[in-house]
């Protein structure tokens, strides 16, 4: 069994490397040199508002809630067992909410602006790269210094570019949040059509990163495969352009589609600047509010959710390589 | 060196690069305003009045241009020694491993792919605030500490198909050590990788730094691009049209991505004959005008099919 032998040996690579990620996220935050606890709670008293009684009651309840009493590897595995629990713990910030409950508010944001940036930038990313290799000239000269000065340039520049020009400049769309002040949330068309408005600015501003990142990969690819011997040959034996054409796109698409499913993957932590840059309600304006208010239980979910993700799509990948590619499986199975 | 074609492309790069290390290494020197005092009120229009107002003031009064300078010193500054450090662990980890194979290559492997399934800004983001109050070396050091692995990878690539070559077993008889075999007879066919590798974790680096310093993770008390942005962006400076707070850092960081990405492309090109467009283009409108006789025969296949595809 072949392919089971291939699937055990990557399951038990990930396995450890998401052990190596749940210590990173466990052990850093705590490597802060005083009780964690300490530092919330004298804040929040010089912040006022709460009294004594409710202080130590806040105190007793996180001091009992991350066994900060406890050894350290007692403690790991308290926070082992609530993440099994799929619990992720109590906000510091704004207690008594729970990060659960924060996450999921911000996440389908995220996943909002991302997801349709990340598929329609890879369609188009693609056929442009592919066009400009195959058609060379003026186009590819042209399409290739673009989407490379795209690619390069970083997202959250566009972004601050793009806010400035189209939102504060002409004054199109407007310049922040996610929806207009006295809304709240819900599936309703009115909201959706208030929301929207708000999307577009961080939409193309990702979108345009994202397809030149693909063009490029894919111009590369492109070229790289019409110099190859199985292209020289199928001339050789004269097969039409057409057929030709399907061979190389064929075979230049497979780390095309490792690239879409990795950043699906990193969706979640791909673009949390520029959600800071438009106050986007996602998961990095979370990420910003719990660093600067050192809400480590928030903190440190933020950064395993994305790491967890990121490994899954990961794995995915590397799963569905085994299955396509017998070459792969050939490789790890022994002989190099 | 006759084999060495530089294309416009590098050319280009080049200046840009050599543009931006100008301004990082010489702009502090004539701009002679220091970046923490306060020149002006909030958000000063730039003005000609002296040189610390040309690019206007910031949120703390402070002059915007000496900030810029300062900025992309950091930045440049927190590339080199990330970069450095980075395309270091990589090779050294991708060269043991590739040539030496065994144990050894599986172990460091092991840890190469463990490095790189972890997302680096989740470690980078954890670490830079384990350290509570970094300066800006420290935060190139953790920001170069997890950028090594994909440069790892890849040197191990090249690495294992070098070390079944024939010269590698002439150095092996003639009793050659283990590190002179890996320094002089291996290396050298990966440096031109290798410098490429630099450029671009050098780039990744400085992106790196600014996306973190925006997060509000930066370096307290420096100066740098991504501090800029993030003081610009947290008091408004977008809002409020105050253009020269933002702008100016906003440009200096997509000019330097630019040219790094467009210098290590142009390298691949002026490495790797195989991406040389040009050139096989212009030999191709010679088989057109039916000179093939000037055109030696092993040359003839690739343009071919360039002239299928045009």
């Amino acid at each position: 069994m072949d392919f089971a032998k291939y699937l055990g040996r990557k399951a038990i690579w990930y396995v450890i490397a998401l052990f190596v990620a749940l210590l990173l996220n466990f052990l850093l935050p705590r490597l802060i040199p005083g009780n964690p606890v300490d530092t919330i709670v004298s804040q929040m008293a010089r912040g006022g508002g709460a009294s004594g009684e409710q202080m130590k009651a806040i105190y007793a309840h996180y001091m009992q809630q991350f066994g900060l009493d406890k050894p350290m590897w007692e403690q790991f595995l308290v926070y082992l067992g609530h993440l099994a629990h799929g619990n992720l713990g109590t906000s510091f910030s704004q207690y008594p909410t729970s990060v659960n409950s924060l996450v999921a508010q911000a996440l389908p944001w995220s996943i909002a602006i991302q997801l349709p940036a990340i598929l329609i930038g890879w369609v188009v990313g693609n056929l442009i790269g592919a066009v400009a290799a195959y058609r060379g000239g003026w186009f590819d000269k042209g399409a290739f210094v673009g989407s490379l000065f795209a690619s390069s340039m970083p997202y959250y520049c566009l972004a601050i570019v793009l806010l400035f020009v189209v939102g504060v400049h002409f004054g199109f769309l407007p310049i922040g949040g996610g929806y207009s002040l006295g809304l709240t949330p819900n599936l309703s068309p009115s909201f959706f059509g208030d929301a929207i408005t708000y999307w577009w600015l961080p939409f193309w501003s990702l979108v345009i990163i994202f397809v030149g990142g693909q063009a490029v990969g894919m111009r590369s690819m492109a070229i790289y495969e019409l110099g190859s011997d199985y292209v020289n040959y199928g001339r050789g034996l004269g097969l039409g352009d057409g057929r030709i054409v399907r061979y190389i796109f064929r075979n230049a698409m497979l780390p095309q589609i490792t690239g879409l499913a990795l950043s699906i993957g990193g969706m979640i932590g791909g673009a949390l600047v520029t959600e800071l840059v438009f106050s986007y309600p996602g998961i990095g304006t979370l990420l910003f509010s719990a660093i600067s208010t050192n809400d480590y239980p928030l903190f440190s979910s933020i950064t395993l959710l994305i790491t967890l993700a990121v490994l899954a799509a990961n794995f995915c990948v590397e799963i569905a390589y085994g299955i396509i590619d017998p070459r792969i499986r050939a490789a790890h199975s022994g002989e190099r | 060196m006759r084999s060495i074609h530089l294309t416009p492309r590098f050319w280009v790069a080049a200046s840009l690069v050599i543009f931006t290390l100008l301004v990082g290494l010489l702009g502090p020197l004539i701009i002679h305003v220091d970046p923490h005092a306060t020149i002006g009120g909030l958000y000063d229009k730039p003005s000609g009045r002296s040189i610390g107002m040309w690019l206007g003031t910031d949120n703390a009064g402070q002059s915007v241009i000496s900030n810029l300078v300062n900025g992309v010193r950091t930045s440049l500054f927190i590339g080199l020694v990330a970069g450095a450090i980075s395309t270091v662990i990589g090779l050294v980890f991708g060269l043991v491993a590739g040539f030496q194979g065994g144990i050894l290559d599986d172990i460091l492997m092991g840890v190469t792919n463990i490095g790189l399934a972890i997302p680096s800004i989740v470690v980078v983001i954890l670490l830079a605030d384990a350290l509570n109050g970094s300066t800006s070396f420290t935060l190139a050091m953790v920001i170069g500490i997890t950028g090594w692995p994909w440069t790892a990878r890849a040197v191990r690539a090249q690495a294992t198909s070098i070390r079944n070559r024939e010269h590698i077993d002439v150095a092996r008889l003639s009793g050659a050590r283990w590190v002179s075999i890996l320094l002089w007879d291996v290396l050298p066919y990966l440096l031109s990788y290798v410098v490429m590798a630099f450029v671009l974790q050098m780039s990744g680096a400085i992106l790196a730094e600014a996306a973190i310093s925006m997060l509000g993770l930066g370096a307290s008390g420096s100066v740098s691009l991504g501090i800029m942005l993030y003081w610009s962006l947290a008091w408004g400076s977008v809002r409020t049209g105050a253009w020269w707070a933002f702008l100016p850092p906003t440009l200096m960081l997509t000019l330097i991505a630019f040219s790094l990405l467009l210098l290590q492309s142009s390298l691949d090109e002026v490495f790797n004959p195989r991406l040389r467009r040009g050139r096989s283009r212009r030999r191709l409108a010679a088989v057109a005008a039916g000179t093939q006789a000037a055109v030696p025969t092993a040359a003839i296949v690739e343009p071919v099919l360039e002239g299928d595809r045009s």
